[in-house]
């Protein structure tokens, strides 16, 4: 079904530009937001992650898919700086990214979703959404005293925030607690949320788990529209189904280390894959195989 | 039994210079653990700073008593600047072990021998306050003079540290009020519910959180100015931990992350401790005995008291978790 969707310009750049990269792990590409090289991360005796090249292509969706424990949420951590690697560089769009701050990433547009969602429950919906627009001015106590400083600007993220609610379907909750949500609902409000940043690089963590398979459908469509709009997506992911769906492009991981990459097809062909992640199941489901 | 005298002495509880002082604190402890999740359990700490602040002008700098109010925000900032900056990085616990240890050392150095030139030691300060009578006087407050109505009858003495005291309760009140309501204000509720999610979004979670154990400091050495402007004196045991967990039970009764609640709550635990207190004295006046045996004595009534405030507490945490003004749709989604 990817393949009948009109896709945007930039879309359709990424993806024959990606149809040009070798088929091998830690390939180059030819216009990558996101470059890291030697990113390695120990705890104790273990090696989480080890990862000697990778590029992410400018306006695409890449997956990051392989067993648990491959490093995959792990390296999400260390690329957002939530966690600091042993050794290892990466540049975020030109920029040396390894002594900034995890909150100065976001700021540079460079966005993380949780795997455990974190929809931040006694703040009402909008407050949720609100919370995400970057440099308010009120943010600083000594404006937050004076309304008259911070009023225009809230206004202004209010409108840009219910848009959001609108594309996402949230509308009709704006004013509840956030912890009146369902869990698919809170999904949809922490990408809604992370869109306030107006990211150029978003990040998600496993945004299908505990999805229903209706809004799972609306899942993707709302991550194709990110790349339609120019944004390279970079997720986790376990629902092979929806990688196969929506994915430009697929990393896979295994104890730490990129071991494939290539285009959804690739990948579904490639044996070392079929060897970690699909094992002699290949073709039923991972959900099957896990129970 | 005589009624209106236990009435009389409750209501003057509730609105008395005790509940003021409680008020203050508990706004600045609701500002840090109300809305930002920080558990600062030393309180008596920062109070003991604007305290030592103001005694120490005359004590030990012989500088006019005003200047006690710019040292003691001054050394009340230090102290959270200390207490933070180890723990704001770990989790919530160890700013809670941290701030009751480091209020207790406060409370050790200034009642110690060694530094007695500069705290006075255990006798304390006694002989600062005199600047702040005098503008009550030269108000036309007299002294010793009886202002008000039943049942809110003061000397002039109580009626000026009151007034000034409701003044700066209501000023924090409002400063509260109004940083809530703002974006600073959301920050910090937000880090209450998830410090990463409120990373992930590109706020720098240590500062805020600095922002507001400073900010809830500062507001609780106000407090503790208040308190030793009414007394006249400033003593090392006044600030000791029993203070701060009092002031915390009154900051649940009312209700936390609401500035109303950080209000009432002190006034009803200083009413509601007067009254018992009252009542009880009464019954110890003419003890009732069955044999040998007296039911209260006036020695018990104290510790009989701080019983029954813990007893209540108990209730309200099991029956109204989220105090007497908290929104119980809040505390449904608490369950983390």
């Amino acid at each position: 079904m990817g393949a009948e969707r009109v896709c945007s310009e930039s879309a359709k750049r990424a993806r024959a530009a990606l149809e040009t990269c070798d088929r091998v792990p830690g390939s180059t590409k030819p216009d990558p937001i996101l470059v890291a090289e030697a990113v390695r991360r120990e705890f104790g005796g273990l090696v989480a992650v080890d990862v000697a090249h990778l590029e992410v292509q400018r306006g695409s969706i890449t997956a990051l898919i392989g067993p648990n424990g491959a490093g995959k949420t792990t390296l999400f951590n260390l690329v957002t700086s939530f966690d600091t690697p042993n050794t290892g560089t990466w540049v975020f769009d030109g920029r040396s990214m390894e002594k900034v701050p995890s909150h100065r990433t976001a700021a540079m547009g460079m966005v993380r979703t949780f795997q455990l969602t974190k929809s931040l429950t006694k703040l009402s919906v909008i407050e949720n959404m609100r919370l995400g627009a970057t440099g308010q001015v009120g943010e600083k106590w000594w404006n937050g005293l004076f309304g008259a400083r911070w009023r225009s600007q809230e206004a202004d993220i209010t409108e840009r925030a219910e848009a959001l609610l609108a594309r996402f379907n949230l509308s009709h909750m704006r004013d509840e607690y956030a912890g009146a949500l369902s869990g698919g609902q809170r999904k949809l409000l922490e990408m809604a949320r992370a869109l306030m940043i107006e990211p150029t690089l978003v990040m998600l963590d496993e945004p299908m788990a505990g999805v229903n398979p209706a809004l799972k459908q609306n899942l993707n469509d709302h991550i194709r529209d990110l790349r339609d709009q120019g944004m390279t997506v970079l997720f986790v992911e376990h629902d092979m189904d929806m990688v196969h769906d929506i994915s430009d492009w697929v990393i896979v991981m295994a104890e730490g280390r990129i071991i494939a990459e290539g285009t959804p097809d690739d990948i579904s062909r490639n044996p070392a894959v079929i060897d970690a992640y699909l094992g002699a199941h290949q073709g039923r489901s991972l959900l099957e195989e896990e129970a | 039994m005589d009624w209106t005298l236990i009435i009389e002495n409750s209501l003057k509880g509730l609105v008395g210079i005790n509940a003021v002082y409680f008020a203050v604190a508990a706004i600045g402890m609701n500002v840090q653990y109300g809305y930002t999740g920080l558990l600062n359990f030393g309180q008596a700490g920062f109070m003991a700073c604007g305290a030592y602040g103001l005694g120490m002008t005359a004590h030990y700098f012989h500088i006019p008593m005003w200047w006690g109010i710019p040292l003691g925000v001054l050394f009340s900032v230090l102290l959270g600047l200390l207490m933070g900056i180890p723990t704001l990085r770990l989790r919530a616990d160890y700013l809670a072990i941290v701030t009751i240890a480091a209020a207790e050392i406060i409370r050790l150095v200034v009642r110690s021998v060694r530094f007695k030139a500069y705290f006075g030691g255990s006798d304390g300060i006694n002989n600062f306050s005199e600047t702040f009578r005098k503008v009550g006087t030269d108000l036309g407050i007299r002294q010793s003079a009886e202002y008000g109505f039943w049942p809110f009858r003061f000397t002039g003495r109580e009626l000026w540290t009151l007034t000034i005291g409701w003044c700066v309760v209501a000023l924090f009140g409002f400063i509260v009020y109004q940083l809530m309501k703002s974006p600073w204000g959301r920050v910090l509720k937000a880090i209450r519910e998830d410090e990463d999610a409120v990373r992930s979004l590109g706020k720098n979670v240590y500062s805020y959180k600095m922002q507001s154990l400073i900010l809830g400091g500062v507001i609780g050495t106000f407090s503790g100015m208040i308190f030793a402007l009414d007394r006249g004196s400033v003593q090392p045991d006044n600030y000791s931990r029993d203070v701060t967990f009092y002031i915390l039970t009154a900051l649940v009764l009312g209700g936390v992350a609401k500035v109303s609640g950080s209000i009432i709550g002190p006034m009803l635990f200083w009413g509601l401790f007067t009254f018992v207190d009252n009542f009880m004295r009464q019954i110890a006046e003419n003890p009732i005995r069955i044999g040998n045996f007296m039911i209260l004595q006036s020695t018990q009534i104290g510790q009989l008291n701080y019983m029954l405030i813990g007893l209540a507490l108990i209730l309200l945490m099991v029956f109204r978790p989220q105090g007497l003004v908290g929104n119980r749709k809040e505390m449904a989604f608490d369950g983390r």
